[in-house]
């Protein structure tokens, strides 16, 4: 059918205006398609890197015991909980298995950690933290504290403390001064401010403290084993997948961020939608655009397509004429579209840079290969209707005109 | 000469119930290999009618119509339009040429929408034609740039591709000036004489119909003459 792509290539040059205003016409719809496609992707990485960036994407914690119920003769109900033993030894456990965590593919970082709540003395001021002892060298594997550091070093080691700004600020703490941290096991010590972080939520720049792992075991009572295990992974969408198989693997409650984030989840996925709904109607309009203008032509060349069918060409060669022309419109349309759309995308920060203040679009989630795809499936779509009726001109008739 | 087509007590009526108009009423003909035959009558006659069904480019409402030995009524639309690709030539009154393309285009098109393409065979064919019909230096031509008599030379060219059996020509010089006209007529009657071609021309013109061996005079939807 080479000779009627030839002819579906001339009709296309022989009105070359209308031609170039229905290929601007696709490669808008295209452009659209492609800047939504960077814009709903790259809010939606925004979002996550803003909410769940920052946090294990999966944990492994200890599991409590329930408490034992105790029974008086009055009947009345007592509920006691044992403290730290049986926790303790469960991850005791759980981290002869971190090598085999950290080789389940997909697993960016493991980072073993020992967490509770305490206070910060410093004078007569007293502040209630979130104590959190990391790994010396592992302290920007899950959130990137080196990342937020304002003022000295994340680097953390025995006698050591990095504090959030607010929590700095209020305690009127600089770098180097010594403060006094108190456990809720009842252990104080005394640490020395070596770093301050501004991550710019609140609730951790005021409430958050990290030390070292061996002083979190001093300040916590916990000679051995930590009271969890975060998880960063390659792609925080397969938190659920390597949930199970770390789950499966090791025998530990592994625990995926996407646990009591559905909110965060119907949010985005409402976002999706939305994003689907403005493509689809982008593609749409391609297809109505397309169809509008091949059905003129057909109009127009009546007459000619009256004195092919004359000189003997089938139903099928006329079709294939008109098909090949709806192709050719998308294919160029597709093609002028995502070029656009790459350059008018260029100016805008990577995924891995993006600022407040500015729109997150992700160049790598412009869905180019689908554009054109679609847009080119469309057309050809949207020829088959003119296509048709071209194919059924009678040629009587139509050379009479 | 040996028998090339016969159509049989053809009728056909446009239109149905009161508005209905019967423009063929029993029309008979018989057609010899090798003939030049000039089709006359009045408008509305008839001609143009005879014409479309001798083309295969419609089915009369009753009658039969036998060309080369096979049934040209029973054919389904595929089977007509590859007959009428490979047998029959069609000139028309207003030329009728492809206007986005060349002459020598608009030539070699039966052939090309045959084998798909145009190969080198087809276009040294169609140049032949062109070059016979004295067209040399207008042969990769726009048809939009041609004049009346060159467009309509083209057509000639264009319905001998395929060296079919019979061309059927619609009032050919109707669009001419005198000189055009007789100088399409003079390729026309150079191509019966030494190819062999069957030529059926419709024409209001007395004077072309004497450069045919033939007339046939229609008349109220039969041959009168």
């Amino acid at each position: 059918m080479l000779y009627a792509l030839k002819i579906a290539a001339r009709y296309l040059t022989a009105n070359k205006a209308q031609t170039t205003l229905l290929v601007v016409g696709v490669a808008v719809g295209v452009f659209i398609f492609i800047f939504m496609s960077a814009l709903i992707g790259g809010l939606a990485e925004f979002i996550m890197l803003r909410t769940v960036g920052d946090i294990s994407h999966i944990t492994i914690e200890a599991e409590t015991e329930d408490p034992a119920l105790l029974i008086s003769p009055e009947g009345h109900v007592l509920v006691v909980t044992e403290r730290g033993r049986t926790r303790t030894a469960t991850l005791a456990e759980a981290a002869t298995w971190l090598p085999l965590i950290e080789a389940v593919p997909g697993v960016r970082a493991v980072s073993p950690q020992i967490s509770g709540a305490g206070f910060l003395t410093r004078g007569a001021q007293v502040r209630q933290v979130s104590v959190t002892g990391v790994e010396p060298g592992r302290e920007s594997m899950i959130l990137d504290l080196s990342g937020y550091i304002g003022e000295g070093s994340a680097r953390l080691s025995s006698g050591l403390i990095v504090l959030g700004r607010d929590l700095a600020d209020d305690l009127a703490l600089s770098l180097g001064q010594t403060l006094r941290v108190q456990s809720s096991n009842g252990v104080t010590s005394a640490l020395t401010l070596s770093g301050i972080f501004e991550t710019g939520n609140a609730v951790m720049d005021s409430a958050r403290a990290f030390v070292s792992l061996s002083t979190a075991r001093t300040l916590f009572a916990i000679p051995q084993g930590v009271t969890r295990i975060e998880i960063k992974l390659n792609d925080l969408n397969a938190a659920d997948a390597t949930a199970l198989r770390i789950r499966a693997l090791t025998g530990l409650d592994a625990v995926p961020w996407t646990d009591g984030a559905e909110q965060l989840m119907e949010a985005l996925d409402a976002q999706a939608q939305t994003g689907y709904f403005l493509k689809t109607f982008a593609l749409i309009t391609i297809v109505i655009g397309v169809a509008s203008a091949l059905l003129l032509s057909t109009y127009r060349r009546r007459p000619e397509i009256g004195i092919m069918r004359a000189m003997g060409a089938p139903r099928s060669f006329v079709v294939f004429v008109f098909v090949t022309q709806g192709a050719l419109i998308g294919l160029m349309g597709g093609l002028m579209g995502a070029a656009l759309g790459y350059l008018a995308l260029l100016p805008f920060p990577s995924r891995d840079a993006f600022e407040p203040g500015m729109l997150p679009m992700d160049i790598t989630q412009g869905s180019y290969g689908l554009a054109i795809t679609l847009t080119v499936g469309g057309a050809i779509l949207a020829s088959i209707l003119p296509a048709r009726s071209a194919a059924r001109v009678d040629p009587v008739t139509a050379i009479g005109q | 000469m040996s028998k090339l087509l016969e159509v049989r007590d053809l009728v056909q009526t446009y239109g149905t119930g009161e508005v209905a108009t019967r423009v063929l009423r029993g029309l008979s003909l018989k057609l010899e290999t090798g003939e030049m035959a000039a089709l006359l009558g009045p408008s509305g006659s008839g001609k143009s009618t005879l014409l479309t069904i001798l083309g295969t480019l419609m089915k009369p409402t009753s009658g039969s119509y036998e060309m080369l030995g096979q049934d040209m009524i029973a054919g389904d639309d595929a089977t007509l339009t590859d007959f009428r690709n490979l047998h029959i030539g069609f000139v028309f009154q207003f030329h009728n040429l492809l206007p986005d393309f060349t002459a020598l285009e608009n030539v070699v098109f039966p052939t090309a929408i045959r084998a798909g393409h145009e190969t080198p065979a087809a276009r040294a064919r169609a140049r032949a034609l062109l070059v016979r019909m004295g067209l040399a230096d207008r042969i990769d031509f726009p048809t939009t740039n041609l004049s009346g008599g060159q467009k309509q030379r083209v057509a000639v060219a264009r319905s001998l591709m395929n060296s079919p059996e019979l061309v059927l020509a619609d009032e050919p010089t109707g669009n001419l000036d005198r000189a055009s006209a007789m100088q399409v007529m003079e390729l026309i009657a150079e191509i019966n004489h030494e190819e062999g071609t069957t030529f059926l021309i419709s024409t209001h013109d007395e004077k072309i119909a004497t450069l045919c061996r033939r007339e046939i005079v229609v008349g109220d939807g039969v041959v009168t003459g």
